[in-house]
């Protein structure tokens, strides 16, 4: 029956994770920004946390949460309000270990699992993206090729996040051998994951991207000229993979970090509005801020609801596509226009890196292009 | 636990009044939106026979012991609501029952008034109760009402004028109803001398002096009254006596909208879905796809607007279901309400406005509905607290202003 309370246990990781955003994270935030990376410290404090550890079992030497991706939405969306940046690099690892758990056979999460059961924090990626506006998720151009022993990989590969650091990377591509189709469907059934490592011939990883947003984030392009892998690197061997559902469970988890942001932007600009003055009362007394702020709070909350709704029908397996799909691209645009009017709101010291506000609108207008983040 | 999930009994709901509304409304309702002021009694008689018994249609009452584990009342009326504003809006407004009126009482009156004004609609012939708050001078702004309420012995006196009265006329004159007259007992106290007086059928004094002709919603009537030294007992002001010294009444009754705000929201949602669904069919039809994953860059125009209006449909609906379940539980939702019904009103209007652009001509004919929705979907986002109105609740309440301090 219809009810919006978070269980005890959700609450209870809820504060926690939120604690550590506001104060590991956000503190951080604006350094991490101008110097392009994540301090260390921060780092290894939130692996500690066990956001990467906690959803592997314990026959791994992890400790065996169940996975929910409606709790990784009350987490992401926490992450995100502390810092976009910081939180996708604690959560990288995440793009290689969730879609081994939902999809890995029994010898490749043997093989990889553990490593990330660590003290240390272990960096993993996957690389979804390519750098063209014509990327589709439904029509990959990076292929795979079926030859004797296993694959062939071509293509090329954008936003894949520490890259350069990561033993692993997991690389999605089309196969090959199966037909062009006009129906999306067909073409999400053609993808597989390939688990690819650092030193492959002809795996090029290129310098640090250099974004708008999400700048102390490190990530890469990757080139892959004819990179042979074994047949046991082709993630869920024959069964191959589910890439509609990781790609749905991506949707969530960005639609999640964007109602952090956003909500970041928000409490920055209302608390903001409440001090400022002008014309003998706070500009939050001014019926023009009033209901920009009015509206942001609607949005956050309206958007916070389709991203849940979807992670539950997840979480039920059943088929989320629409539902992740809308979500997400709502997200994306709601992101925008909250941090935006979060700018707006600061008028001139809107504009100015003393405030974060400018930080949030160059990392919000990032989630229309962010995909491939199966990271719930 | 989040769940988005329908109870069993919440489906049961859902599924009988989507019957009655396909069956009873839908056949009916270009008719009734021509025949503005034909009063559509076969209708009205169907479902007040259907709902006897049930006090499913009232909204607001505070769970109580009786209602049992997590009652849902206030969801299962907002499920409810949407399947018949999905039939038809304005007949949907033409049913019998408590209504906002109603919802007053269940708010804001002592138990004895409630015995006493809401047992009639559990039984008999079908029944109105009207609110009466908005006058030619005041709509927005209730703090500015000029009906006075002159105590004089046993009586309160009340002169003024009504007007956007919904069900006024089927309640005073066509049923052993009532209207709920917001008036004022002292001019100068402002939002404090305001109160509620509740004015039976059949009370000399009150008249009904027209019925406006509407945009939409034209099914339902709505009138002008005209009070002239209307004498209502003295036990007839909603709440205790003692209300007079207070500003309680004002408030008491202004916490019936965040019930109703809700209510009001499902309505509109209604609207919306029966023309996000009209348009999901012709555009099947028509072979135009709406493609689930594909780049947002090689979406056509028509499959982009549609994503949009009908995620701004989910999310209308998941606001308003979260405040009615926050009604049922006894959380106080001022807030959540009127994000709800803002996003609700705004959301139905922008959806069957770009559905009537989208179908070109045939959308713009009367040989359709989608015409006919447009021009209902309009009110939801005027009545019971206008989208500014609501914008400025949601905007103190996040900034913990007063009315003062955020006008």
């Amino acid at each position: 029956m219809i009810s919006f309370e978070l269980s005890e246990d959700q609450k209870l990781l809820q504060e926690t994770v939120a604690a550590f955003a506001i104060e590991q994270i956000r503190p951080l935030a604006r350094d991490a920004d101008e110097r392009g990376e994540a301090p260390e410290s921060v780092v290894a404090k939130a692996w500690e946390l066990g956001l990467v550890a906690g959803a592997i079992p314990e026959s791994y030497g992890g400790f065996g949460d169940a996975r929910s991706a409606l709790t990784g939405a009350i987490v992401l969306e926490e992450l995100g309000y502390g810092d976009l940046s910081i939180a996708l690099h604690v959560l990288a690892p995440r793009l290689l270990v969730y879609p081994l758990l939902e999809h890995g056979t029994e010898d490749q999460k043997k093989r990889f699992l553990p490593a990330f059961t660590q003290a240390e924090f272990r960096a993993a990626t996957a690389a979804v993206v390519e750098p063209s506006l014509h990327f589709d998720l439904s029509a990959l151009t990076t292929t795979a090729i079926a030859e004797k022993n296993g694959f062939v990989l071509r293509g090329r590969k954008a936003f894949v996040p520490l890259a350069d650091g990561s033993e692993t990377v997991l690389v999605y591509a089309r196969h090959a051998d199966r037909p062009r189709s006009e129906n999306p469907a067909e073409g999400y059934r053609a993808v597989g994951a390939f688990l690819v490592e650092r030193g492959a011939p002809g795996l090029e990883i290129g310098p640090p991207e250099k974004n708008m947003g999400i700048k102390a984030l490190r990530s890469h392009e990757l080139t892959l000229s004819d990179v042979r892998v074994g047949a046991e690197c082709r993630l869920g061997g024959d069964r191959g993979i589910d890439f509609a559902r990781l790609m749905n469970c991506s949707r969530v988890a960005l639609g999640a970090l964007a109602v952090g942001v956003a909500r970041a932007a928000f409490d920055y600009a209302r608390d903001y509005a409440k001090e400022r003055r002008a014309f003998g009362v706070a500009i939050a007394q001014k019926q023009a801020i009033a209901f920009m702020l009015a509206e942001m709070a609607i949005e956050i909350d309206a958007t916070r609801l389709l991203v849940w709704k979807a992670a539950w029908k997840l979480d039920r397996g059943e088929d989320a596509t629409r539902e992740a799909y809308l979500a997400k691209h709502y997200a994306a645009n709601m992101a925008l226009k909250v941090t935006d009017n979060a700018v707006q709101v600061l008028g001139g010291h809107g504009y100015i890196r003393d405030h974060l506000v400018e930080l949030w609108l160059r990392n919000a207008r990032g989630f229309a292009s962010f995909e491939g983040m199966a990271i719930v | 636990m989040i769940d988005f999930e329908l109870s069993e009994a919440a489906q049961n709901l859902q599924a009988m009044v989507h019957g009655a509304a396909e069956a009873f409304m839908r056949p009916v309702s270009r008719q009734f939106d021509e025949e503005e002021h034909t009063i559509p009694w076969d209708f009205i008689d169907f479902m007040w026979q259907a709902t006897q018994g049930s006090d499913a249609n009232l909204a607001g009452k505070k769970p109580t012991k009786e209602d049992g584990p997590a009652p849902e009342r206030n969801l299962q009326l907002a499920v409810s609501i949407e399947e018949l504003s999905w039939g038809d809006a304005g007949l949907y407004l033409s049913m019998a029952g408590p209504g906002l009126g109603g919802a007053a009482v269940a708010a804001a009156g002592t138990p004895e008034q409630k015995a006493r004004f809401l047992s009639r609609f559990r039984s008999g012939k079908p029944k109105w109760a009207a609110m009466a708050i908005t006058e030619p001078g005041c709509g927005s702004d209730s703090s500015a009402i000029q009906t006075t309420a002159v105590r004089d012995g046993d009586h309160w006196v009340l002169n003024g004028t009504k007007i956007f009265c919904t069900a006024g006329h089927k309640a005073l004159l066509e049923s052993e109803g009532f209207v709920v007259v917001w008036a004022t007992v002292d001019k100068s106290a402002g939002r404090v001398g305001i109160k509620a007086f509740i004015v039976e059928h059949g009370t000399p004094g009150i008249s009904v002096a027209k019925l406006e002709h509407k945009l939409g919603i034209r099914a339902s009537d709505t009138a002008m009254l005209i009070l002239e030294d209307c004498r209502v007992p003295l036990d007839n002001i909603l709440g205790s006596p003692e209300i007079t010294r207070t500003s309680e009444g004002f408030k008491g009754v202004m916490a019936t909208f965040d019930a109703t705000r809700p209510a009001v929201a499902a309505s509109a949602i209604g609207i919306g879905r029966a023309t996000i669904e009209f348009l999901r069919e012709t555009l099947q039809k028509e072979g135009i796809p709406i493609r689930y994953g594909i780049p947002a860059s090689k979406l056509a125009a028509v499959e982009r607007d549609f994503m949009e209006m009908e995620t701004l449909l989910e999310a209308a609906r998941l606001l308003t279901w979260r405040a009615a379940w926050m009604m049922d539980r006894g959380i106080p939702n001022n807030l959540e309400a009127s994000m709800a019904k803002a996003k609700a009103g705004l959301a139905v209007t922008q959806i069957t406005q770009k559905a009537v652009e989208i179908l070109g001509p045939l959308g713009y004919s009367r040989s359709l509905l989608v015409e006919k929705w447009m021009r209902d979907a309009k009110i939801n986002d005027i009545f019971e607290g206008t989208q500014q109105i609501n914008m400025l609740i949601v905007a103190r309440r996040i900034f913990g202003y007063s009315s003062r301090e955020l006008s």
